[in-house]
């Protein structure tokens, strides 16, 4: 099909999606309308459950389920691209170059940030049925403040820090670590995931029961994927090349 | 609704068009850098901290630079054989020149 | 005026799907699917919001008996922009891998199922 074919059937599809959307966009509620049915029952249900943090509380404790399949999800993409961009038989490794001029500025900030980050990310971790993050948010945070060491330091300095096979099996840890907490509020309860740790009291660091331990292994799978993810994209780009072009 | 609000959206509307209006894939990532930024806003904006806080740290940081080293990648292949050796080294960032940085 | 949040999220639905139609490169095309998800996001947001209300997080300054906005559709949002950003990667892991074995990332030229 020509060009100019494919963007008419795109125009027509188009305008009939956009016609569907205004039709229902005039019979919604209004926006910010007072009529939330869901919001009512899950803010009772969170600060039933001692959780100051409500969001948190839908992820991993009323619908963790839900959580469950998302993290299975992000394993299943970080092993397909891992295999995708694994060398091929036509491609070697080049051993990298030294780094080129980094500027000092760069060097004391990247340093001096990279232990700053770190703990900020372990913290947006730890306090996620507290305050907003949880293991999503600081799981994120871990893997970028993780690659100060790239921009300040080298690939080489990089490499050594970051044992790949170590990051591969903390992933698969935390992945398990849900499910392993899921089974075990069948032992220990009534259902898959249930919340049977001790609740504690609102806004402590230990409240929510299983929401904390929740965190910490969605963190650890997030953080650790994500580095792998990056990682196999910076090998593709600084080591890897064909056979041909190493050979001139 | 109020100015912030209709403001923010109209910033991510616009912003959004021109992440699709950029055709060259290395500019776009740069154009998705400051669009994650906008969304991160508006996040805020709708009283939602959670997700404007994983919308900061996923599209201002990750999928930017994932999307730049996709496209070194690429045009590494489309490129002479040998100029490989002399652009690529441990060094992010400097596309071609290796500009000796700072001049005071 | 109501409805402008609603707009402004099919608007980005619609761009980015234009951007898919449009596109020349399988990168830029990944970019615009990016773009479209987002509308989605402002979607679900722009549903669960109340004017006046605050963020679903309690704590000593807000009680729990203070109007929040909807917390279910924001803890949809947060995973899935994790999430989605793993599935770009892999998306973005296999443009570069058809670049390997086709030696171009035009769409229009990567036709039929070569043998």
């Amino acid at each position: 099909m020509s060009h100019r074919g494919r963007l008419l059937v795109f125009f027509i599809g188009a305008g009939c999606v956009a016609a569907m959307f205004a039709v229902a966009f005039f019979r919604m509620p209004a926006f910010g309308g007072t009529m939330h049915l869901y919001r009512d029952l899950a803010v009772r249900a969170a600060v039933a459950h001692q959780t100051a943090n409500v969001v948190s509380s839908v992820d991993f404790d009323q619908r963790g389920m839900d959580t469950f399949g998302e993290e299975a999800i992000l394993l299943a993409s970080v092993v397909g691209a891992a295999v995708l961009l694994r060398p091929s038989d036509e491609e070697a490794e080049l051993r990298p170059k030294r780094p080129g001029r980094i500027l000092p500025s760069t060097k004391l900030l990247g340093y001096a940030l990279l232990p700053v980050t770190l703990l900020i990310g372990l913290d947006v971790v730890l306090h996620g049925q507290v305050t907003p993050g949880g293991g999503f948010q600081g799981g994120v945070v871990i893997a970028t403040g993780l690659h100060l060491l790239y921009v300040a330091g080298s690939y080489p300095a990089l490499d050594r820090v970051r044992p790949l096979a170590a990051f591969d099996i903390g992933e698969a840890v935390g992945g398990a670590a849900f499910g392993g907490l899921g089974i075990a509020g069948i032992v220990a309860a009534t259902s898959f995931l249930a919340n049977f740790l001790p609740r504690g009291s609102f806004g402590q660091l230990t409240s929510a029961g299983t929401v904390f331990v929740l965190n910490g292994a969605v963190g650890l799978e997030v953080g650790c994927g994500m580095v792998v993810l990056i990682a196999h994209f910076l090998r593709q780009d600084i080591i890897i090349a064909a056979k041909a072009e190493q050979a001139q | 609704m109020t100015v912030l609000l209709a403001s923010a959206l109209s910033l991510v509307a616009i912003v959004g068009t021109a992440v699709v209006a950029t055709s060259q894939p290395e500019r776009q990532a740069v154009t998705l850098s400051f669009y994650g930024l906008t969304l991160t806003v508006l996040f805020l904006a709708l009283q939602a901290p959670d997700v404007a806080l994983s919308q900061l740290g996923v599209g201002a940081a990750i999928v930017p630079l994932m999307v730049m080293l996709a496209i070194r990648s690429i045009e590494a292949r489309h490129s002479q054989p040998g100029s490989r050796q002399e652009s690529g080294d441990g060094e992010p960032g400097q596309p071609d020149e290796q500009s000796g940085g700072g001049q005071p | 005026m109501t409805v402008y949040a609603y707009f402004v999220a099919a608007w980005l639905m619609l761009v980015g799907a234009y951007g898919i139609v449009r596109s020349r490169n399988l990168v830029h095309a990944v970019v615009s699917l990016a773009v479209c998800q987002s509308g989605t996001y402002v979607l679900l947001l722009a549903v669960g919001y109340q004017h006046g209300a605050l963020a679903p997080v309690f704590g000593s300054t807000i009680k729990p008996s203070r109007h929040v906005v909807d917390p279910v559709v924001q803890a949809m949002t947060l995973t899935d922009i994790v999430v989605s950003a793993t599935v770009t990667a892999l998306l973005l892991a296999l443009a570069v891998q058809v670049s390997k074995r086709q030696g171009t990332v035009d769409p229009d030229e990567l036709t039929a199922l070569k043998g």
